[in-house]
């Protein structure tokens, strides 16, 4: 990533678990929508609730409050629904949140190697540091693809669409 | 917001399913992989009893002919806290007699999605996928994901030789029953 790339605004959604406010790449979300019946069944992922229906398919909920807020949600107001890769496929997540989300531009500044591998990078808004949140480290999935890009280089450029991708 | 959206649900030419339930959890299974709906009482009638290390979900097995069917409960395989099954499907290709509690109906889904990848462990050999019916999300069972080779291996080593219960073994049912229209 050169310099001029670095100080590029980029679009960032903002979502409140608890307290805390995060941030995802926007251009890995797909849209924000109200809590709906969440279909449970028996399985051993721990981190998945279950899943919606959401315009036809199937997406897994994953809360990753506990992960980083240290608590599983109590009161949820909406879902996140973005954008989970995994190697070369990609797949919706639903990502419960407990308040409105906010769409921004920032200039994203690079993660640290010491920091978490779910940490993308972090930005500045409204005085608060943030922390954009990679997805495919934070959601539960198979171990054995490749690793993923992180949030902030997504989506990827001219790249070859897999058969999974569906055309829009 | 952009979206490359994933795909949907892969469309299947209508398949006939069972949907049965353990406790209140309800599950789907292909119709044509059931070779026999029995009741658990008139199968465990002819069973006997084993017990092999590691494979807490068969506690019974059927002599059939040549071959032997392991009766797996179904609620200790998912975990699910429910009374032994009063049904039992023989499912076809396999050595399973799967204890279920009841049948919900029988139904035809049109579509089957795949197992969503956030799912990454032993559910992944357990189910087909999951399908869309009537507003609800329903797992679709794999036949053969209820034993493993590793269940096998263990169950045929706790086997007791086969002279012991020669005079058990129950007839082996018509391969060519067809389920779906005999339930129906």
């Amino acid at each position: 990533m050169n310099v001029s790339s670095e100080l590029e605004l980029k679009s960032f959604v903002l979502l409140r678990l608890g307290e805390r406010r995060f941030a995802v790449a926007a251009a890995g979300t797909a849209e924000l929508v109200a809590p709906s019946r969440v279909f449970r069944f028996p399985h051993k992922t721990a981190k998945i609730e279950g899943v919606i229906l959401r315009r036809g398919r199937i997406v897994p909920v994953c809360d990753v409050a506990e992960k980083l807020v240290g608590s599983r949600l109590t009161t949820r107001r909406f879902y996140l629904i973005a954008l989970r890769r995994y190697g070369q496929r990609t797949e919706w997540v639903a990502i419960p949140v407990t308040g409105e989300c906010e769409l921004i531009s920032a200039e994203l500044n690079a993660a640290s190697p010491s920091d978490e591998p779910h940490v993308a990078g972090w930005l500045s808004h409204g005085g608060d540091v943030i922390e954009v949140l990679n997805l495919d480290a934070l959601t539960p999935g198979p171990h054995n693809l490749l690793p993923n890009p992180a949030p902030s280089q997504l989506p990827a450029k001219n790249s070859r669409q897999n058969k999974a991708e569906a055309r829009p | 917001m952009p979206p490359t959206a994933p795909l949907k649900s892969v469309p299947l030419r209508e398949e006939q399913i069972i949907l049965f339930r353990i406790g209140e959890q309800l599950f789907a299974l292909s119709s044509s992989s059931v070779q026999e709906v029995r009741s658990a009482d008139s199968l465990s009638g002819g069973a006997t009893e084993i017990d092999a290390p590691g494979v807490d979900k068969v506690r019974q097995f059927v002599r059939r002919g040549n071959n032997t069917l392991f009766l797996v409960s179904a609620a200790t395989h998912f975990g699910i806290s429910a009374p032994e099954g009063i049904l039992a499907f023989v499912l076809r290709n396999t050595r399973t007699a799967l204890l279920v509690d009841s049948i919900e109906k029988m139904t035809a889904m049109t579509c089957l999605q795949a197992l969503p990848l956030s799912f990454c462990h032993e559910e992944r050999q357990w189910y087909r996928g999951l399908t869309a019916l009537d507003q609800t999300v329903v797992p679709v069972v794999r036949p053969e994901g209820f034993l493993s080779n590793e269940d096998l291996m263990m169950l045929d080593a706790a086997l007791p030789p086969p002279e012991l219960f020669a005079g058990e073994t129950e007839a082996e049912p018509d391969a060519d029953t067809d389920l779906g229209t005999e339930l129906n």
